[in-house]
């Protein structure tokens, strides 16, 4: 059995293991963090936020200050995918973001099927947005007299 | 030692003395400190175990929920402020002693989620003060976000809903109002020092009797504000979209009896609270965590972090922000926690499950810890004219650590999405307008927020202000009618400022403006994320970038446009700053934070709506969706390349499919050449303590120990998270006389 925990990771039940969704490498204990078997590149968030102002006029330029935040880019070890991407300031400790009980995971997928590939849930948050729009453009603005 | 115990009798007595003789009724931690909702009162309870019929119960839900709807609908067509225009505002439904039970399908959750302290303060202090008293045709007023409420520009209008003699609810009715009389215009004061700078500040008191706004007082409201029209004419409005929702319960009552709708409102918040509960049972028992970075005081730059693990057992969800940065003594950006924790039940409903109840049973299961004193949950003397900063954070908290949990769970409720864009990106104004008047507010702007990507799709560009699906934004020749504030440029997506990933975050657009017909007017800003981005990206997918506040001072551009009327080919902002094309002109690239500046008649005012945050790696993202961003101008060829790594046809846009897919993978064997293994890497990059170039505030790699480095004083401390206390920030003004003093020195000591 193995459980689907990110668009790149799973925990296989069985061998407590966290592996890869894209090429099944196994990166290491389910019950530590999977990050330790990844491979981390530290890197200057101006290569990925290009600057689009002329750096040479000016300091603020859209792209991030390298001195202020850096992007820790996780790609797995066997097959290069990008797991995660994390903005620290210099230096911070990478954070631990994934902490599951296995043992209560074990406890819980006892009675449930395997998922190979997530449901897509209803996008309701953009519904309700569209919805709201529709709303606003039925209305007269009374004082104004126009329809929008 | 203090071994005395006193009797039941004396401390009945004690408890009467303080009572009678409290001499101030501030925000009261007993009320402002529990979001949960309240136990049954007797009367619920009673009818409750009694039973009710569950499609009456159904019914009469809709029935509140049209009479919600069309008190909202009042409001949003006859309210004079901007914010009630474009849906920033809320009407609800209380209970008897307080509970949030529902709230209009449209507008801001928030205003509601937080506006049952009031009625609880009204409920507790007012209904038995013989000098107050509560009754038939009251009608109370509040502002400040101390007592509940997320910042003092909302006002809320609440009425007690009487029934045969019995107050079996309450209603209310709130609205962003902007101005308030702060010391900038427009409601939002970043320059407040202190809470005397937030302009007015209502505590809940008594403004309406017999149904009947009593004019001395709203005289005295209007004498405290820029806008005195204003303030009158949404007092009136607010009132009497409440009162038409009384109205509308008073039928309901009238239908189907005082039981039964006293018992609707209490269960339907039961019911919320038990799927809450039985959804977080469904999530894998665990922890996952999040950081966020917020980067601006909005009087400088400074790191402030915002720490959360959430963790679930069972049917329990505990959220804890421990290690959050310190409030700030002299700055706007702090929020008391009963703010933040409605900015939390709005990000839930927004992000997570919006097709739950919209009540504040929703946050009710879920326990929230942080610490005193913090940024997040300041104590009252703090500014927190800014807490939107925080509070924007709270709304999106949820979308990292909440797609760890629910990623796995085989019902999907909602789309799994990346953080949305969470700055307030908008010009607040204020001056006299083109007609004469005094004004100040905001532009409907704020609205236009990139949505996160998600797991499925792209995400929608300028969907919804983030801290509330149901708005829209409103239409920029309502503005230029009210206003001298005349649009440059509008709407255009902002091109290569993108949340990359397999899907992309929705875009935010440009906005350019500047003033026209007015002897004084003038613009602030209130975002951060200029250095360190704010959206953040979900499973390998990238944030969005940072953003600038560009100026272009000491020109008219009318006066420009009439000399030459082809001085510049189009109001785009990269194009404006990179080429220059009106001589003269101070250019400028600065922190998104401004406070309130005096813009001169053509000066021009370039700001950008943010994208979401994009999601999945960005190898993976479809090379058609790649030539589709291209052709719709969002992104350029360079970035196609470099960032997606896409061979194409420049020209025709057409895709070597063979070439990418080698190109790519060619890309993936450089990641593993260049990546280290995390232990190695952790021992290079980790150090013990925040850099010393850095002003940074919040703990490092240890929750319990909070840093407050600030090195333009020379201050690196660190205190415990148990005893924390506020920061007191130097004035940069101050700063720079400083370092020009110095400069000056050196030269006359170098001239000799």
């Amino acid at each position: 059995m193995k459980v689907l925990v990110t668009e790149y990771l799973r925990i296989n039940l069985d061998s407590e293991q966290w592996e890869c969704r894209r090429c099944g490498h196994v990166h290491g204990s389910a019950r530590d963090n999977y990050k330790k078997g990844l491979l981390v590149y530290d890197r200057d968030p101006r290569e990925i936020h290009k600057p689009l102002l002329d750096t040479k006029l000016y300091e603020r330029t859209y792209s991030p200050d390298p001195k202020w935040c850096r992007i820790l880019e996780y790609y797995c070890a066997a097959c290069g995918t990008m797991v995660e991407a994390e903005y620290l300031p210099p230096g911070h400790p990478p954070l631990h973001d994934i902490e599951l009980d296995i043992d209560a995971l074990k406890l819980q997928w006892q009675d449930r099927k395997e998922v190979t590939e997530p449901a897509i849930g209803p996008d309701l948050a953009l519904e309700k947005a569209k919805n709201s729009r529709a709303l606003h453009a039925g209305h007269e603005h009374g004082s104004h007299g126009h329809k929008h | 030692m203090n071994d005395h115990i006193v009797s039941k009798e004396d401390q009945v007595l004690l408890d009467k003395f303080l009572a009678d003789n409290t001499l101030f009724l501030g925000p009261d931690p007993e009320i402002m400190r529990n979001h949960k909702i309240q136990p049954r009162s007797p009367t619920e309870d009673a009818i409750l175990k009694k039973g009710l019929d569950r499609h009456e119960v159904h019914h009469i839900r809709g029935l509140i929920n049209a009479a919600l709807s069309e008190a909202f609908t009042m409001v949003n067509q006859m309210g004079a402020a901007p914010g009630a225009k474009w849906g920033d505002l809320v009407t609800g439904v209380y209970t008897a002693q307080g509970d949030l039970a529902m709230i209009a399908p449209h507008g801001i959750i928030a205003f509601a989620a937080c506006c049952f302290y009031p009625i609880r303060f009204i409920i507790k202090n007012w209904i038995n003060d013989p000098t107050v008293g509560v009754k038939d045709g009251d009608g109370f007023i509040h502002n400040d976000a101390r007592y509940g409420g997320v910042h003092n520009t909302d006002q809320s209008m609440m009425l007690p809903v009487f029934y045969k003699g019995e107050l079996v609810c309450w209603v209310s009715s709130t609205v962003h109002e902007g101005e308030n009389g702060a010391c900038e215009p427009g409601g939002m004061p970043a320059a407040a020092e202190s809470k005397y700078d937030e302009g007015i500040k209502m505590s809940p008191f008594k403004v309406v009797e017999n149904f009947q706004l009593k004019r001395d007082l709203v005289t005295f409201l209007q004498n405290s504000v820029r806008d005195p029209k204003l303030q009158l004419e949404d007092m009136k409005v607010k009132l009497h979209a409440a009162m038409r929702l009384r109205e509308r319960m008073i039928a309901i009552l009238d239908q189907f009896g005082k039981e039964v709708v006293m018992g609707t409102l209490r269960s339907h918040l039961e019911d919320t609270e038990a799927e809450m509960r039985r959804r977080i049972a469904e999530m894998p028992d665990g922890t996952t965590r999040v950081l966020q970075f917020m980067d601006s005081s909005l009087r400088e730059n400074c790191i402030q972090k915002i720490s959360l693990a959430i963790t679930v057992k069972g049917d329990r969800m505990i959220m804890d922000f421990r290690g959050t940065a310190p409030q700030f003594m002299n700055r706007a950006v702090n929020t008391n926690i009963a703010s933040f924790k409605a900015a939390l039940c709005t990000g839930l409903l927004q992000n997570v499950w919006p097709d739950l109840p919209h009540t504040m049973a929703v946050l009710s299961p879920i326990e929230i810890i942080s610490d005193r004193n913090s940024i997040i949950d300041a104590e009252g003397e703090m500014p927190q004219a800014m807490s939107l900063m925080p509070m924007f954070k709270a709304c999106v908290a949820w979308t990292i650590p909440m797609n760890k949990f629910n990623y796995s769970v085989p019902h999907k409720y909602s789309a799994t999405i990346a953080s949305q864009y969470d700055q307030a990106a908008t010009f607040i104004y204020g001056g006299l307008t083109q007609h004469g008047d005094v004004t100040g507010n905001f532009c409907a702007d704020i609205n236009g927020n990139g949505q996160g990507a998600r797991s499925h799709a792209d995400g929608e560009h300028s969907v919804s202000p983030v801290f509330g699906f149901m708005c829209d934004s409103g239409e920029h020749e309502i503005n230029e009618e009210d206003t001298p504030i005349v649009r440059l440029g509008a709407q255009r997506l902002a091109k290569d400022r993108v949340g990359w990933g397999k899907y992309r975050g929705g875009m935010g657009y440009e906005q350019i403006a500047t003033s026209r017909g007015s002897p004084y007017w003038g613009f602030m800003t209130g975002c951060e994320g200029s250095k360190f981005p704010s959206a953040q990206g979900l499973f390998g997918g990238y944030s969005c970038p940072s953003y600038q506040l560009l100026k272009i001072k000491g020109i008219n551009i009318f006066e420009e446009l009439k000399q030459n009327p082809k001085v510049l080919e189009v109001f785009d902002i990269v194009k404006l700053m990179n080429e220059k094309p009106i001589k003269n002109g101070q250019y400028s690239s600065n922190d998104m934070g401004m406070t309130f500046e005096l813009c001169a008649e053509g000066e021009i005012y370039m700001i950008c709506q943010g994208s979401g945050g994009g999601y999945g790696d960005v190898l993976e993202r479809d090379p058609a969706l790649v030539m589709k961003d291209l052709a719709e101008d969002l992104i350029s060829h360079e970035n196609a390349r470099d960032i997606y790594q896409v061979v194409y046809d420049e020209k025709t846009l057409l895709v070597d499919e063979a070439a990418t897919k080698a190109q790519r993978d060619a890309y993936r064997q450089q990641r593993i050449a260049r990546g280290k293994p995390f232990d190695a890497f952790c021992k290079d990059w980790v150090t013990p303590e925040p850099p010393r170039h850095l002003p940074y505030f919040g703990s490092w790699n240890d929750n319990a120990v909070i840093h407050a480095n600030n090195p333009a004083v020379g201050m690196f401390t660190s205190m415990p998270a148990t005893q924390m206390t506020g920061v007191f920030m130097p004035n940069p003004k101050d700063l720079r006389i400083a370092q020009l003093e110095a400069q000056l020195a050196e030269c006359q000591k170098q001239a000799g």
